[in-house]
């Protein structure tokens, strides 16, 4: 490989040819602060618009300054990242970006995640001189049921526009208008409900400002804590026990299953559940479609629609809903787990313990914005109440936790309640691209096959590549099976699959990369594909820490199915825990 | 002002359109050019159209045409007028007569009066600067205009 040598700051750095300033210097241990600039090598995409100037840096002898995200090195290049030209310069383009910012960083649902609030602090920015009395503006505030828009707060480095646009192909956003009137807004500057968004939340999760954020339902959940006539169930889903502890200072990776537990109870919840249950019970039904599909197809019914789809990613759903309304048949009915839970919490649960649906509230805990619009669905609402009454993500049950005093390092572990606090290895994979068709294969193998699945680990299911593909050996009959994560990857097999270019017999699809791990809900990582990786390393070990390694092997679920259920697709099934799609074409 | 609603001859048009450039995204400026030519104006139906056979998403056929100040989604009137700002007019009292004419007609610059008769826009030179001030009215050009002329210009047109 031809490479360059150059000096960094006095740094004798040697790298590839084509290498840019900003990528140098991270090598050599010198962070050129940066705003614009994203770069999410696991999905093989460098966002580099060049245009905040926030990376500039000196080269001697040349006439202006040069940013070092797009400048390449060449050979016998010096540098100078911290002159004193380049950070007077630094400083102006921070204090110009400040000039037209609100100045509300103490109440900014962003404060302590802003990347300019970072850059402000880091660059002792005092005061503001550049321009006085620079007009803010007052842009209209636009909110959904999972995200929030506040365009005075944008600083056009439009990383949201390429996440909606390049990797998930959603086409929600675009920078529009021109000059000071420019703003990254849907076509027409329409609300997002009205626009394609499938509510991912990735761009949440790339924003450096408190530009775009998420609905903040806390105090929902603190109000029905304090009203002693709920009963108030919560429920986890498997993805964020293995980030929560990132906003308390473990290192990314860390399973933080019993502290978790511990501290919602200590916050006075009164069952503390799992979503993973949903996550068996979803096998059993979603398992079992699949292999009725598949045993009608092999006994030669043309009129079965494969491959069969996972449902249980609701910004998938909003996606299919609007791009593939022609194959609203495909998917599976089964609801999502989040749903599922709630759907069993206020029928088979209340009855249980004997309280009235309108006196249980059912909260979960998602990694994911589109959870909190998918629980407000009118399909998962009886007589107007809702099976899930409020969805809210890791970093608001982190905020919930510090809100109620609790210390969270030093809890104790303690378990879920029962019974809908069991579950097994394979709800908790779920958490990770490729889990929900490993439980799925787990299942499925037993039941068709009739014999034991002894090797349950399906390692060819499992890893970061946006599309993958394996074929299963169900005892002499192959079983194809597609995985993609992210919606552009989504696309790609859905394309195939409408002009039949694919034989698979199912595939699962999750909206964010990396799975839930990767969720717009999640405790930011800014791209970091090394914490996504740790974190769905903590998934797997924690489904090999659990005994039960196979949905329908989960007791609780047994026993949900002799006392309530009946068997899978029952009547009873059919009316609790699946679904039907809508068509909503939109641009 | 009215709704614009697209229809089967509508569409066939933009869709001409887009396939003499290929259906590339990369003509995306050209395409919207030659449709407003063939519209006069690009409305929203119109937009989501082009965006349709280009196979991009809407959100970003929206983000050039509101960028480019050419390009416009409010519709021309039967006459369109156009008054010049350039150095010479401007000197010689364009506003006025910009002023005169949003006081007649009751609408503002960019805008269209109700009836659809009229619309009125600004523009840079029209290369007549030995009339200025000027305004275009369709294809003609009106000049040595005074503030007090307008209401008779205007009566002209049926």
């Amino acid at each position: 490989m031809e490479t360059v040598k150059l000096t960094i700051d006095n740094k004798h750095v040697e790298v590839p040819k084509g290498t840019t300033i900003l990528q140098a210097a991270k090598q050599a241990g010198i962070n050129i602060p940066s705003l614009c600039y994203m770069n999410l090598p696991h999905l093989a995409q460098e966002h580099k618009p060049g245009s905040c100037r926030v990376c500039v840096v000196e080269i001697p002898g040349k006439k202006t300054l040069v940013p070092a995200c797009v400048t390449k090195c060449t050979d016998g290049m010096e540098v100078l990242s911290h002159s004193l030209r380049a950070i007077n310069a630094r400083r102006t383009v921070v204090e110009l970006l400040l000039s037209d910012h609100p100045k509300d960083c103490l109440i900014c649902p962003s404060s302590g995640n802003c990347e300019l609030q970072k850059l402000s602090i880091n660059m002792g920015i005092r005061e503001i001189n550049s321009v006085e009395n620079a007009a803010i503006s007052t842009y209209r505030k636009d909110s959904s049921p999972s995200l929030l828009r506040n365009m005075d707060k944008c600083v056009m480095c439009r990383s949201c526009e390429t996440i909606c646009n390049e990797i998930q192909t959603v086409g929600a956003l675009s920078a529009v208008n021109r000059g000071f009137m420019s703003v990254v807004a849907p076509a027409f500057e329409q609300d997002l409900t009205d626009s394609p968004c499938t509510f991912c939340g990735q761009c949440v999760a790339v924003c450096p400002t408190g530009a775009l954020t998420a609905v903040d339902n806390t105090f929902h959940v603190i109000r029905a804590l304090a009203d002693p006539t709920k009963t108030v169930l919560i429920q986890t889903a498997p993805a964020v026990r293995a980030a929560l502890g990132e906003e308390f200072g473990y290192t990314p990776g860390t399973l933080v299953t019993g502290k978790m537990v511990a501290a919602l109870r200590a916050l006075g919840f009164d069952k503390v559940f799992d979503t993973d249950f949903a996550a068996d019970l979803t096998i059993m039904e979603e398992g079992t479609e699949l292999l009725n599909r598949i045993s009608r197809h092999l006994s030669g019914d043309k009129s079965v629609r494969l491959p069969i789809l996972t449902s249980c990613c609701p910004a998938w759903v909003n996606f299919f809903e609007t791009n593939y309304s022609d194959m609203l048949d495909v998917p599976s009915t089964a609801r999502s787990p989040q749903q599922m839970f709630g759907s069993i919490a206020k029928t088979y649960l209340a009855e249980k313990m004997g309280i009235k649906r309108e006196n249980m509230v059912v909260v979960s805990v998602m990694p994911c914005l589109a959870k909190k619009y998918e629980c407000q669905r009118e399909e998962f609402k009886v007589d107007g109440n809702p099976d899930v009454d409020y969805s809210i993500t890791t970093r608001e049950l982190a905020h919930l936790i510090r809100m109620g005093n609790v210390d969270f390092k030093s809890l104790k572990d303690e378990d879920f309640d029962r019974p809908m606090g069991e579950s097994t290895g394979a709800g908790v994979i779920f958490g990770a691209t490729g889990g929900v068709i490993e439980a799925a294969t787990r299942t499925a193998y037993e039941l068709f096959t009739g014999k034991k699945l002894e090797k349950v680990d399906f390692y060819e299911l499992r890893g970061m590549d946006g599309i993958r593909t394996a074929t299963i050996d169900f005892d002499g009959t192959d079983i194809h099976i597609g995985i993609a994560h992210t919606l552009g990857n989504a696309r790609k097999l859905l394309d195939g699959i409408r002009k039949g270019m694919y034989n698979f017999h199912a595939i699962e699809i999750m909206a964010c990369p990396g799975g839930c791990i990767g969720g717009g809900g999640q405790p930011l990582h800014r791209g970091d594909s090394i914490v996504l990786k740790a974190r769905m390393q903590a998934i797997y070990k924690e489904d090999l820490n659990k005994v039960i390694r196979k949905s329908h092997e989960n007791p609780e679920i047994a026993r949900l199915y002799e006392e309530f259920l009946g068997k899978p697709l029952s009547e009873m099934s059919h009316k609790l825990l699946h679904t039907h799609y809508f068509s909503h074409p939109k641009k | 002002m009215m709704k614009f609603e697209i229809n089967d001859c509508h569409k066939k048009t933009i869709k001409e359109i887009c396939d003499s450039y290929g259906n590339k995204r990369s003509e995306l400026i050209n395409i919207l050019h030659d449709t407003q030519e063939h519209f006069g104006y690009l409305p929203e139906p119109v937009q989501l159209e082009i965006a349709l056979n280009l196979n991009m998403p809407l959100a970003k056929v929206y983000g050039v045409v509101s960028f480019y100040s050419f390009f416009t989604m409010t519709p021309k009137g039967k006459y369109p007028i156009s008054v010049c700002l350039g150095t010479a007019c401007y000197v010689r009292g364009a506003e006025g007569i910009v002023e005169a004419i949003e006081k007649e007609l009751k609408i503002k610059v960019g805008q269209v009066t109700e009836d659809g008769k009229f619309s009125l826009d600004c523009l840079r030179c029209i290369g007549a600067c030995g009339l200025a001030p000027v305004m275009m009215i369709g294809d003609k050009v009106h000049g040595r205009l005074e503030p007090e002329m307008i209401k008779n210009i205007l009566s002209q047109y049926e």
